[in-house]
């Protein structure tokens, strides 16, 4: 198939269409509007609905209805519509249904602004709603990545029944790069012999539900739930990283700051330093083990983020205390540069060469 | 010997939570006996959210969805727009619907989501121990207005089926009160009709049901019978506030 140039938003939502998802439910917030617009013009063309909520809240629950009865369905927002979507994500995961979350994230707290930003790091990756929860979180850092995982995110969903997450920031979504809509691996996928589709009179009641009053009932429940989230960590784990086992520093920066970061590391190069890249594609479940294969030389990791310092929790836990972890960070919408990284870079170095 | 009376196949086989004389047994009764006179059941999907029928996926035979607060109605969207071909209703209190969810009901009603509610209005929050509702009267008392509501601290019960009768998608708007055999009989009429306009792709249909909560209200069931008779009925008038020759 040929490339096509798109923009990262309408990208998501043809994706999503060749996916196989039919169904989508959504509120308009800047920058991921697009999409939306994208969908309602798309998705009657191939029998789908898409219908605009009366807010973000509903949307959420709309997704859990359609999903509980068994259909390829997806929401996008971004951060303060995130933030609303919570109590309905957490009642998906706890009811264990399968569906498909964008948040194109914005600069906070608050109403903060429209600019692009990484500030749902912690919301995205710890649970932003209540409860014992976790799903694959994707961070992709171009829009082919990003159209590849939204075709596999669905996948995901469908093989584990619980929602998958892509985390891109506003750069992702606004920007228009040349992609190519490959047919995804066929995965073996579960029968959703447990949607309410009406008993048809040849079965009992399915039932879509995460209410367990018995506490003994919720545990089974919670340790059941948390067995998949082991697998999940097992085997759906992604990074990409350059030149670690041999690296004096080593950059962690996903999505738009990992692009940032590898500009950074080709000057940094030409000068003679040698600092490596971990990226991880999967926030959740973490990279850890990437971390382990870090020449023992090296002298300090820096974690590169447009916010004020979220991943660096996760760097910290990854590298076990063995190096100096050191941070920098733009927020509010401004973006890093690569002379800003240099900088810092070179700091851990102890000055310049 | 002929039997005169059984137990509807609309609802499962087991015995129920509901406290002894609340109402939710009889509408549910009602709703079980209606999917089944209408030959629905068996694409029936129903939905209910948190407060005292949260467990009524144990009670309706036939599929079910357990919701988040309120938001039975914007579930039932997302099932509905899947499934349109099926049967899909909601069951709500008044906490859940005219208090948390009156954006999820107002939207369905405005949109003419081919959906059906079931409105259990007991002018209390149930569930949690008898706090105060938006439906809760002037002067009666719960655990959040000891000393009974006051106008000016909470405003006016909120009277849902007169507001959601002003929505044009609202194709079918109905009161009833199960507190005798004839009001019953009629509140049955009421949910087959509201049931039909979703079968025949009407539009949004709502039946408020005047219920009683004994426990909450500290009073005995036929105590409850009296107060509901002598304090809901008259703020809360019985009837139909639309229906589709209504709708232009």
């Amino acid at each position: 198939m040929t490339k096509v140039l798109m923009k990262g938003n309408e990208a998501i939502g043809a994706a999503a269409i060749q996916a196989g998802c039919k169904y989508f439910f959504g509120y308009p917030i800047t920058p991921q509007s697009e999409l939306p617009e994208y969908m309602s013009r798309e998705l009657p063309k191939v029998g789908g609905v898409f219908l605009q909520a009366e807010s973000e809240v509903a949307a959420i629950n709309m997704v859990y209805g359609a999903a509980g009865a068994g259909a390829r369905v997806m929401t996008s927002s971004s951060s303060p519509g995130m933030a609303l979507k919570q109590e309905g994500i957490s009642y998906i995961a706890g009811a264990e249904l399968p569906c498909l979350l964008v948040n194109i994230m914005r600069g906070g707290p608050g109403l903060g602004s429209i600019q692009p930003s990484q500030t749902d790091y912690f919301q995205a990756t710890r649970g932003g709603g209540n409860g014992d929860y976790r799903m694959v979180v994707f961070a992709p850092a171009n829009v082919q990545e990003l159209v590849d995982l939204i075709i596999e995110g669905f996948d995901l969903a469908d093989q584990y029944r619980n929602p998958v997450m892509v985390l891109g920031d506003g750069m992702i979504g606004q920007m228009m790069e040349p992609v190519e809509f490959k047919t995804p691996t066929k995965r073996d996928l579960p029968e959703k012999d447990w949607a309410t589709v009406g008993t048809g009179d040849k079965r009992k009641p399915n039932i879509i539900n995460s209410l367990y009053i018995a506490a003994e009932d919720l545990e089974a429940h919670n340790i059941r739930l948390q067995a998949k989230y082991k697998k999940m960590q097992e085997t759906e784990c992604r990074v990409e990283s350059y030149n670690i086992e041999d690296a004096d520093v080593v950059i962690a920066a996903y999505g738009t700051t990992s692009r940032i970061a590898k500009t950074a590391i080709a000057k940094l190069e030409k000068e003679g330093y040698k600092v490596g890249l971990i990226r991880p594609i999967t926030l959740w479940p973490y990279p850890f083990d990437e971390f382990k294969k870090i020449n023992p030389n090296c002298k300090g990791i820096l974690t590169v983020e447009m916010n004020n310092g979220q991943m660096i929790d996760d760097v910290k836990i990854a590298v076990e205390g063995k190096f100096p972890v050191s941070f920098y960070g733009r927020s509010g919408g401004m973006v890093p540069t690569p002379d800003a990284i240099i900088e810092h870079v070179k700091k851990i170095y102890g000055g310049d060469k | 010997m002929t039997i005169v009376f059984e137990k509807t196949k609309g609802l499962t086989d087991v015995q129920t939570h509901y406290c002894p004389g609340c109402t939710h047994g009889i509408v549910h009764r009602l709703v079980g006996e209606v999917l089944v006179e209408l030959g629905v059941l068996d694409k029936a999907i129903g939905v209910a959210p948190v407060g005292c029928s949260v467990f009524a996926y144990n009670y309706f035979n036939c599929d079910m969805q357990q919701a988040a607060h309120g938001r039975a109605p914007a579930v039932a969207t997302g099932i509905k727009r899947v499934h349109p071909d099926n049967f899909v209703f909601t069951y709500q209190g008044d906490g859940d619907l005219a208090s948390i969810g009156t954006a999820e009901i107002v939207h369905a009603a405005h949109r003419g989501e081919k959906i059906s509610t079931i409105f259990i209005n007991n002018a209390i929050y149930g569930m949690t121990g008898g706090q105060m509702a938006p439906t809760t009267l002037i002067g009666q008392k719960a655990t959040t207005a000891p000393l009974g509501r006051t106008e000016e601290h909470s405003g006016r019960p909120i009277k849902v089926s007169e507001m959601l009768a002003t929505i044009h998608g609202a194709a079918f708007v109905e009161r009833v009160a199960v507190n005798n055999p004839a009001n019953i009989r009629k509140a049955k009429k009421a949910i087959k009709e509201c049931f039909q306009i979703q079968l025949e792709g009407k539009g949004f249909g709502i039946v408020e049901v005047l219920s009683t909560c004994p426990t909450n209200w500290g009073l005995t069931a036929p105590e409850a019978m009296k107060w509901l008779e002598e304090n809901m009925m008259p703020y809360y008038p019985l009837g139909n506030y639309r229906r589709p020759e209504e709708v232009e």
